[in-house]
């Protein structure tokens, strides 16, 4: 059966492995008209390459303003009386003469895991290399809904925009933590410094960040389903596109429960409502006149988000590092399906487990076991993605490049980050180390540094596709090599210091029994300015390779997913006009009986079993 | 153009001649952060305190075998990344790729199997822990004593003499005058003897049943020791039962986020023989 | 013409009086006693276990300062001033001190005037957030870790000014902030003394945290002395 498209796009038996040709939807000719001019190439672009770009950009920016605050703090915690030069200029309220007020600490803090868990671990995985990538290893010439695409990364930029403002106002950002729990983030200003309007802007920008991400996941979820190129089944897109397309479905739901908790605590704070906020409350001696609310209603509702949202943040990174693992590896993943079928099961129990961050909360204690039992069953399904990875690491042929150690370095983390939620997740365990720093390791393990990890895992692998120039591999890998030790020596810690009961959020460690700790956290603080500085190296290569990095080819990495079988870097339209066909799922590598140790997605060499 | 894709020749990027070394070195730092990783819990290096309470030995053991299986479960992932990579990363060119015998379903089959069953068991013989404490109500003869955590101090009340303990009234609320609790003694006959202190003392092995209130925003109440964590949330009566088994100083600590002074936010727990005790409280109510 | 002259000779000397009295040492002075009837409310010891660094200051824990008696019911710390028929004044250059010491301010009730410079020095070895809580002036609170610089700031209004520690709740003061520089804070015996007031009508107020404020009106017409003495009514809770 001949195309009639495209001369170039033979489809000759596309039978291969058994697996039957599709249909996808039809296309239309083009999706929108090639840019003209700066400002619709660069600023308000429709391409969703360049969206993506741009959100990794401010991701970007994100992390390393994120990072500048958790050195402030980690340099505030262990050396307390040294001024912290210019620091006092900066902020003179916050930290009068260069020392750190503990209000300050509380800022940084909040704004610290704000930016991270928002600006960078939603938007660099899933809206930046999601937004780039899924489109083009799907076949399609861009999102189904390019304008949408736009707004999107628009308003989570204006989000962006308001968070950062309040570093700028008198009362300075708020301190009630990225988790904003009432009546602390509700009563107003009455409960300490920031807590007036920077509280109002803190829930503003998130409100607007979740109209941000609600227009992304509806682009997301549109496009996987209906802009497939010929061939290109569900079971034959990349484990990564999977993983946007159920990150984006994940999204969908768990902002659109955000949105709304957002605008009632803006109620509670500006309106006079009580949605959180019960009666008789005297706040600084202030009686509240409020009455009714639940402080209760607002962990509920920030939880039925924000579980799912850490699976947000880690799931298109367990793709990427698929993706890559396959390319590295030059053979398959022993089920990329079981792998699949994983992952959507950890997306439908992510919505029965939010109650294990308020086991000790004040909820039914009968409540709290019912969400521990969801709880420990995800271990399951996110230790068979381990055994996956890991059992198809045997009989491999491993590329070690920046990308590869990056993907294997992830691996390592996702089983530590792992095994501490095991602790977490039992009601009984939690009494002892609930708010303890044993928490904070686990989830900058499992989350913070593993999603990391997996975003420049991605950069380093689709930095040629993206820009046509390699990255420089000597500095990746010392990049990698620091950041790998490194992070260990932060965050391993952190678990030793919570079995002992050191209890987090706290500005200075003052109770008796931290003392003998201090040694610990210098340990940690010293490693944490290496790592930092580390970042350093992977900005310079990045912003030098850039500009004078070698010239890319099309497919550096002999992949086989359809990115690779367009130019480096791609034209707006991404396959020139013509409509790719694909015959293979994208795991052809080590293949018997095929040319080289690799097929591609869309050529149309037959493979056969034997 | 992006011609159809037969295998292209070998990208040099891909430089899969080379020795391999870097894999290796994988291996060996992976072992080294593995082993320096374990090395302090398996050395007891940081453990939690000396329990003092008659719930907490259920506590401890559960952590510890938790410990155990995660120990194992770390430790052997970590070694099982490590061997892989030394031996299969960057072999010679003409190395063919194989699969692990058992594929897929024996992956799935060890999770399902082996970690699953021992989650869940864990999981569900940890639920005693749970219930010895939530699940159980306070003896009729527990001493009662109501804990008051506002920004950014607790404080605590004794019934007094007449075993009652006064309403409270938050426009009372007179902190210049000690007056933490809003009573109003010149109304209320029963806050007339009303206790209020700064330290929260209490006999040995004797049930405590600890009312807990919220004056202005959320706090939680966390002794180590007790093995007992639990929020004070403004509008809900909560409470805990306890029995502390040993004499001593101990910290009550808060570790809800409560506003600035919440790193500062702490009481002393102290466990004295019964007799001490009732002199204590005596003394306290001398000063009211 | 003999009338004349003695009218222009009667006037110099009433001048020349004038310019005596008003260059002479001072003018009239108000002083007095402010005492209490009935019996005040039990000052309770405070408890600052929660800060060891300040409870180790205090070999016998401090009381609560809301009520400070003296011998012969004298009652301390009453900020006596005069609230009308003296001009408002300019601040003056020193600064007025408050101090945080042993988790106790210092002193406790500090009077200083309308623009007045005020600074406010943490001598403690932990944070303090010192928070005055006015109705009139402008509200704020600030932290000051250990070591850092003393807060510098004024106010605008004449008001009294509850201040309290955001950090530790049982720490209280109070500022009175006046209009002119005729003010006293008793102490001991409950005795002040308002001098160089010239001739004229005075309203005299005496202010106490927990009893309120009371005033008295005294006329100074020449150098003598005039007495007015408070009695405030204590109340046992």
């Amino acid at each position: 059966m001949e195309s009639a498209v495209s001369p170039l796009s033979r489809t000759v038996n596309a039978k291969g492995r058994g697996e039957h040709m599709e249909e996808a939807a039809v296309q239309p000719a083009h999706v929108h008209a090639p840019p003209e001019g700066f400002i619709s190439k660069y600023i308000f672009s429709l391409d969703h390459k360049m969206i993506g770009k741009q959100y990794y950009g401010l991701a970007l920016v994100s992390v390393f303003m994120g990072m500048v605050l958790s050195w402030l703090m980690r340099f505030h915690l262990v050396w307390p009386d040294v001024k912290v030069p210019a620091l006092g200029a900066l902020a003179p309220t916050g930290a009068p003469g260069g020392l750190i007020t503990p209000e300050y600490y509380l800022s940084l803090l909040t704004m610290h895991g704000t930016l991270m868990v928002f600006f960078v671990l939603t938007n660099a995985p899933f809206a930046g290399f999601g937004n780039y990538f899924l489109p083009i290893q799907i076949g399609a010439e861009d999102m189904a809904f390019p304008r949408f695409n736009m707004m999107s990364f628009w308003t989570t930029f204006v989000g962006f925009l308001v968070l950062v403002l309040a570093f700028f106002i008198p009362d300075g950002p708020p301190t009630s933590g990225w988790t904003a729990y009432a009546p602390l983030s509700a009563v107003g200003k009455d409960a300490g410094p920031g807590l007036g309007w920077g509280q109002n802007l803190w829930a503003i920008s998130i409100a607007i960040f979740c109209v941000g991400q609600l227009l992304g996941s509806l682009n997301f979820i549109s496009t996987t389903l209906d802009l497939r190129a010929k061939g290109m089944t569900l079971m034959r897109m990349p484990i990564c596109t999977w993983a946007w397309f159920i990150t984006s479905c994940i999204g969908l739901l768990a902002f659109a429960v955000l949105l709304p908790a957002c605008l009632l605590l803006l109620l509670d704070r500006m309106a006079g409502t009580s949605f959180f906020i019960p009666s008789g409350l005297v706040v600084s001696d202030r009686l509240q006149n409020h009455a009714g609310g639940s402080p209760l209603l607002w962990q509920h509702l920030f939880w039925f988000f924000g579980h799912p949202e850490v699976y947000i943040a880690i799931l298109p990174a367990v793709g990427i590092v698929s993706h890559v693992l396959v390319t590295s590896m030059r053979k398959p993943l022993l089920s990329a399906k079981v792998l699949i079928y994983s992952m959507m099961s950890i997306g439908f129990l992510s919505w029965m487990v939010w109650g294990h961050h308020m086991f000790v909360s004040g909820m039914n204690p009968f409540s709290s076991l019912l969400f521990s039992f969801p709880t420990l069953t995800i271990t399951i399904p996110a230790t068979i993605i381990t055994l996956i990875w890991l059992g198809s690491l045997y009989g491999a042929n491993i590329q070690i490049t920046s990308a590869s150690l990056f993907a294997l370095g992830f691996v390592s983390m996702f089983v530590s980050g792992g095994v501490s939620g095991f602790f977490l997740a039992q009601p009984s365990i939690d009494i002892y180390l609930h708010a303890t720093y044993f928490v904070v390791g686990h989830f900058h393990m499992v989350m913070g540094v593993a999603a990391i990890f997996g975003i420049l895992s991605g950069t380093y692998f689709w930095f040629p596709k993206m820009s046509g120039r390699m990255m420089n591999e000597t500095l990746g890998k010392l990049h990698f090599w620091i950041t790998f030790v490194g992070t260990y020596c932060i965050f391993m810690p952190f678990h030793y210091l919570g079995l002992v009961g050191n209890v987090r959020r706290y500005a200075s460690f003052v109770d008796d029994f931290m003392a003998p700790l201090m040694p610990v956290h210098k340990f940690i603080s010293i490693a944490a300015f290496i790592t930092g500085a580390a970042q350093l190296i992977f900005l310079y290569n990045l912003i030098h390779s850039r500009f004078r990095g070698k010239v890319a080819p099309e497919n550096p990495w002999n992949a086989t997913s359809l990115e690779w079988s367009i130019p480096s870097p791609p034209p707006w339209n991404n396959f020139g006009g013509r409509h790719p066909v694909v015959f293979h799922d994208p795991y052809q590598y080590g293949v018997k009986g095929s040319k080289g140790d690799f097929v591609m997605q869309d050529s149309p060499e037959q493979i056969t079993n034997g | 153009m992006a011609a159809v894709g037969l295998a292209r020749r070998d990208s040099k990027w891909l430089k899969s001649k080379e020795a391999g070394a870097m894999g290796k070195f994988f291996a060996v730092i992976l072992v080294v952060i593995t082993l320096a990783s374990a090395y302090p819990i398996v050395t007891h290096k940081f453990v939690q305190p000396e329990d003092i309470s008659t719930h907490g030995h259920a506590i401890d053991e559960q952590l510890a075998d938790t410990m155990a299986e995660g120990g194992f479960a770390f430790v052997g992932a970590q070694l099982l990344l490590a061997f892989f990579v030394w031996k299969f990363s960057s072999r010679k060119d003409g190395s063919k790729v194989t699969h692990l015998p058992g594929g897929a379903k024996l992956m799935v089959a060890t999770a399902f199997i082996l970690v699953g069953t021992e989650v869940l068991a864990l999981g569900v013989l940890g639920q005693k822990a749970w219930a010895d404490v939530y699940f159980t109500s306070p003896k009729p003869d527990a001493l009662q004593v109501q804990a008051q955590a506002g920004q950014f101090a607790f404080y605590f009340r004794y019934p007094g003499a007449d075993g009652k303990f006064a309403p409270l009234h938050p426009d009372k609320i007179d902190e210049g005058n000690q007056n933490y609790f809003g009573l109003d003694p010149a109304n209320d006959v029963e806050a007339r003897d009303d206790i209020v202190t700064a330290e929260m003392t209490i006999p040995v092995n004797r049930e405590i049943h600890l009312l807990m209130h919220a004056k202005d925003v959320g706090h939680s109440f966390y002794v180590r020791e007790l093995r007992i964590q639990q929020d004070f949330v403004p509008g809900l009566d909560l409470s805990l039962h306890f029995t502390a088994t040993k004499t001593g100083k101990y910290e009550i600590v808060c570790t809800q986020l409560c506003g600035l002074g919440h790193y500062n936010m702490k009481a002393y727990l102290n466990v004295l023989p019964q007799d001490e005790f009732e002199k204590w409280l005596k003394d306290r109510a001398a000063e009211q | 013409m003999r009338a004349k002259l003695g009218y222009i000779v009667g006037l110099a000397a009433l001048a020349a009086c004038a310019v005596i009295v008003h260059a002479g040492p001072s003018g009239g002075t108000v002083s007095g006693k402010v005492t209490y009837e009935g019996t005040p409310a039990k000052q309770k010891p405070i408890d600052m276990s929660k800060e060891p660094s300040c409870a180790k200051q205090h070999a016998t824990p401090i009381t609560t300062e809301t009520v400070v008696t003296g011998p012969g019911n004298a009652l301390d710390n009453v900020v006596v001033y005069v609230s009308a028929g003296a001009p408002d004044e300019g601040a003056p250059s020193q600064a007025a001190k408050f101090e945080q010491k042993g988790c106790q301010y210092i002193p406790h009730v500090l009077a200083f005037q309308v623009n007045q410079t005020l600074e406010i020095a943490n001598a403690d070895q932990t944070s303090h957030n010192i928070h005055p809580l006015p109705k009139v002036n402008r509200e704020w609170n600030k932290s000051q870790p250990p070591g850092s610089a003393p807060i510098v700031d004024k106010y605008d209004k004449p008001e009294f000014i509850p201040v309290k520690c955001n950090i530790h709740p049982w720490m209280h003061g109070n500022f009175a902030v006046l209009k002119n520089s005729h003010y006293a804070i008793t102490e001991g015996e409950g005795g002040f003394s308002l001098a160089n007031l010239p001739p004229g009508k005075y309203t005299i107020t005496a202010w106490h945290e927990s009893y309120g404020d009371q005033s008295q009106d005294v006329t100074i017409s020449g150098n003598e002395p005039k007495t007015v003495n408070f009695v405030f009514k204590a109340k046992p809770y």
